[in-house]
């Protein structure tokens, strides 16, 4: 009698705690125009035709309000850096450029804008010369150059590696909540979980699932159609992690299946699931209905998009109310006495198959959200949480396997790691990156940054 | 519905170029996961370092295509080394864990725009091939009643299939010979070979070395078969469905991949050709409310994602093996 109601009052206190941060970014979401740059120098609108534009605008800072130059010419260059056309600036400081082919064709490119200096005026330095422009979702991206002194001291580099930042920071919370489930369930029960990825996805298309759905929820008037669908996407995961072990995983243990058996099954569960996802939902990029051509708000140099900033505090949120759980209730002891040792765990009187099966309705959970807020900040296909897997594995190998704080140590390092590194080398090797820290990490110290240094060999 | 078609095309992929190359990877993955226990996830990227060397060094460096296998199978033992030192004295999940992502490094390097010049890029590589075709001693298509196939994939597979042959001889032999034998009782009990004084470690290393240069073989077949060379080839499903093919024929059996081969391009094409059937045309047998012919081409990949499971959860020694010799535990 006293387990159940524990587990029930586990779940509501994530829900609540969920939906308490829900309520506030509901408050912080809704795009609000940046009234910073004065209305002379604001970014040009973004147009919704099937054209993908790059928007810009060129702002002298010293003044206040900020007065936009006129007649700068920006150059706009592929990946490879072969060059794409170019703009010029106009009386109010802005620029369109309409990038050539369809809105598909476009998606998942970068391209690089560059200032001509010599067509700035004399009396002005630009603080950006170069800006890497990742076309994500299928709507027209905005860009700022920023020009006069610099405002935090440095360079454009050091406002470049800032933005990279900020965007690495939303990327790792991500990562995190899809490692921190990943890890649980392999201290738990052993398995290495390659069908991880296919749960990050499920919470991507059930939000979207959700969105498409005929109506709109309102709340006070207010349209929250995604916001809703973000939290239906985080219970409905929940309740699809515990279907994966309930359908699948537990009967294979209670068969006696090795854990190497386990990790193929799951291989074929990636694949079919993979599959499935996209007979239903096809292979093109999706976004949703809502925010997905967000104002930014200007801060300093940089450029921070409100749906960001309630990402990364959802995320923040959902993360410490999940590890308080691990770390402080009765519960997340015992599944850290599971993790550590399950035979040990289950002579004490704990019963290990309820343990792993909330940890798998916790890890579905928040895997799911991930998922669903990465559609959220840049858009999503069948095959994102794949794509995200090894990336997953690299933050929970780095941090140490099966540790609860290692895991979301390893996803900041190495979500940083990928954005900040596209400061050195193009943006298409940010993942091998990644990946090769992995790699090198398991050379020097095999258990991982905070894992016990014991015998896994 | 047509039968004839279905058994004649899968007919066609089930002894074609495509089964030659998947045969090839799986008896690599066959000597590390079948014999030694080793669990493999990047031959693709194996197959990928071996066939884009040969491809590289024909066509930007004008060299001949033996010159490029050889430096392919050169450069696929430094991989295994470069692979082994790390992770060989780990379990078997960080083997896993790190070759698929260094096989993943691989593909997203080669394929990217930076090395554009040397690799092509996304689009890869396509004129190396004129040496092999020259010496295509078949004319014309070969017509064996049922299931014919062109002169030219006729002649990929003479040499593929005489290939597989040397290379299930060459396995043969090496699993009948005391080393062989080492190889196996690593897989069954790592402990008890060390402590008869071996070097688990050695051995696993040339175990690695001698599965990936199989995997060198499928690589430099995959660049013959289609003329060409793209990182699109080597995706991670590569491996995926090498291991399919092994468990289907058999895990630690010298014939398991060669007849899983077989088996799984026939079942594979028929299952593709029999729902684009099916959702063809205006009548068609399954409604296109239920199913598009786009998504009825996803059905096989279900089917084989599904198969993977029930596979080795009901018969994990697949075809010909023996339940009692597959290293399925942790260890």
């Amino acid at each position: 009698m006293h387990v159940p109601l524990r587990r029930a009052t586990v779940l509501i206190a994530l829900v609540l705690a969920f939906l308490t941060v829900g309520g506030t970014s509901a408050q912080a979401s809704p795009p609000t125009t940046s009234d910073e740059g004065g209305a002379r120098c604001a970014l040009p609108e973004p147009t919704d035709d099937d054209v993908i534009s790059i928007l810009g605008r060129i702002c002298d800072r010293r003044e206040q309000p900020q007065q936009p130059v006129e007649g700068v010419t920006v150059t706009v260059e592929d990946e490879s850096g072969n060059p794409v056309g170019e703009a010029t600036s106009g009386a109010d400081g802005t620029f369109v450029f309409d990038l050539p082919g369809t809105a598909i064709e476009n998606l998942g490119k970068v391209f690089v804008l560059t200032i001509d200096e010599d067509t700035l005026p004399e009396d002005t330095e630009p603080e950006v010369l170069q800006r890497n422009v990742p076309i994500n979702l299928d709507n027209d991206t905005s860009v700022t150059f920023p020009v006069g002194e610099a405002a935090f001291g440095g360079s454009g580099k050091g406002a470049q590696a800032l933005q990279l930042t900020v965007g690495g920071l939303v990327f790792s919370v991500l990562l995190a909540m899809a490692a921190l489930g990943l890890s649980m369930i392999f201290g738990t029960t052993g398995l290495t979980n390659f069908s991880h990825g296919e749960l990050v996805t499920f919470g991507a298309l059930v939000a979207f699932a959700f969105d498409r759905l005929p109506g709109t929820v309102t709340i006070g008037g207010a349209n929250v159609t995604v916001i809703v669908g973000v939290a239906v996407a985080f219970l409905v995961s929940a309740a699809f992690g515990w279907l994966n072990d309930a359908a699948l995983w537990k009967p294979l243990r209670s068969r006696g299946t090795g854990v190497i058996a386990m990790m193929i099954v799951s291989i074929g569960l990636s694949i079919f699931l993979r599959n499935v996802y996209q007979y239903f939902a096809g292979p093109q990029a999706r976004n949703y209905s809502q925010y997905s051509a967000v104002q930014p708000w200007e801060i300093g140099p940089l450029l921070v998009t409100p749906k960001e900033v309630a990402v990364v505090l959802i995320g923040m949120a959902v993360l410490v109310a999940a590890t308080s759980l691990l770390q402080f209730t009765r519960l997340g002891k015992a599944t850290r006495a599971v993790a550590d040792n399950p035979a040990l765990s289950a002579a004490t009187g704990i019963n290990v198959e309820r343990v792993i099966s909330i940890v798998w309705i916790g890890g579905g959970a928040l895997a799911g959200l991930a998922g669903a807020l990465l559609g959220l900040t840049q858009g999503f296909d069948y095959q994102i949480g794949f794509k995200l897997l090894l990336l997953i594995f690299a933050a929970v190998v780095l941090g140490g396997l099966g540790t609860i704080w290692g895991a979301i140590v390893g996803a900041f390092i190495i979500g940083l790691f990928t954005e900040l590194s596209t400061l050195l080398v193009p943006a298409e090797f940010k993942f091998v990156g990644a990946l090769l820290v992995l790699i090198v990490v398991l050379l020097i110290r095999p258990q991982g940054l905070l894992g016990k240094a014991q015998r896994i060999g | 519905m047509d039968l004839m078609s279905i058994i004649s095309q899968s007919l066609q992929q089930a002894f074609g170029p495509t089964a030659v190359i998947y045969a090839l990877a799986a008896i690599g993955l066959n000597v590390h996961f079948g014999y030694t226990g080793l669990l493999n996830f990047g031959q693709a990227g194996f197959m990928m370092v071996a066939g884009y060397s040969m491809a590289a060094l024909a066509s930007v460096w004008s060299q001949s295509l033996w010159l490029g296998v050889f430096i392919g199978l050169f450069l696929t033992i430094v991989l295994a080394l470069l692979l082994g030192i790390p992770t060989l004295r780990l379990r078997a999940d960080y083997l896993a864990i790190v070759t698929i992502a260094a096989a993943e490094v691989i593909r997203q390097s080669i394929g990217a725009a930076s090395f554009s010049d040397t690799f092509g890029g996304q689009d890869g590589i396509t004129d190396f091939i004129a040496p092999f075709r020259a010496v295509n001693p078949y004319s014309g298509p070969v017509d064996l009643g049922i299931v014919r196939w062109s002169g030219y994939d006729f002649w990929v597979m003479t040499v593929g299939w005489v290939l597989v042959a040397v290379c299930c001889v060459v396995v043969w032999l090496l699993m009948r010979s005391p080393w062989g034998r080492v190889l196996k009782s690593i897989r069954e009990d790592e402990d008890a070979v060390r402590s008869l004084g071996k070097n688990v470690y050695a051995y696993k290393m040339q175990s690695l070395v001698i599965g990936g240069l199989f995997g060198a073989f499928a690589g430099f077949m995959t660049a013959i078969r289609s003329a060409s060379i793209g990182p699109s080839f080597f995706a991670t499903d590569v491996t995926f469905i090498a291991y399919t093919v092994l468990l289907i024929g058999g895990a630690a059996r010298v014939l398991g991949p060669v007849v899983g081969s077989v088996v799984f391009w026939f079942l594979i094409t028929a299952l593709g050709i029999f729902f684009t059937q099916a959702t063809r045309g205006a009548d068609s047998l399954i409604p296109a409310w239920i199913m598009t012919s786009q998504q009825a081409s996803l059905m096989r990949f279900i089917f084989l994602g599904l198969g993977l499971m029930l596979l080795m959860i009901f018969r994990p020694q697949g075809i010909f093996g023996d339940r009692r010799e597959l290293a399925i535990d942790a260890r």
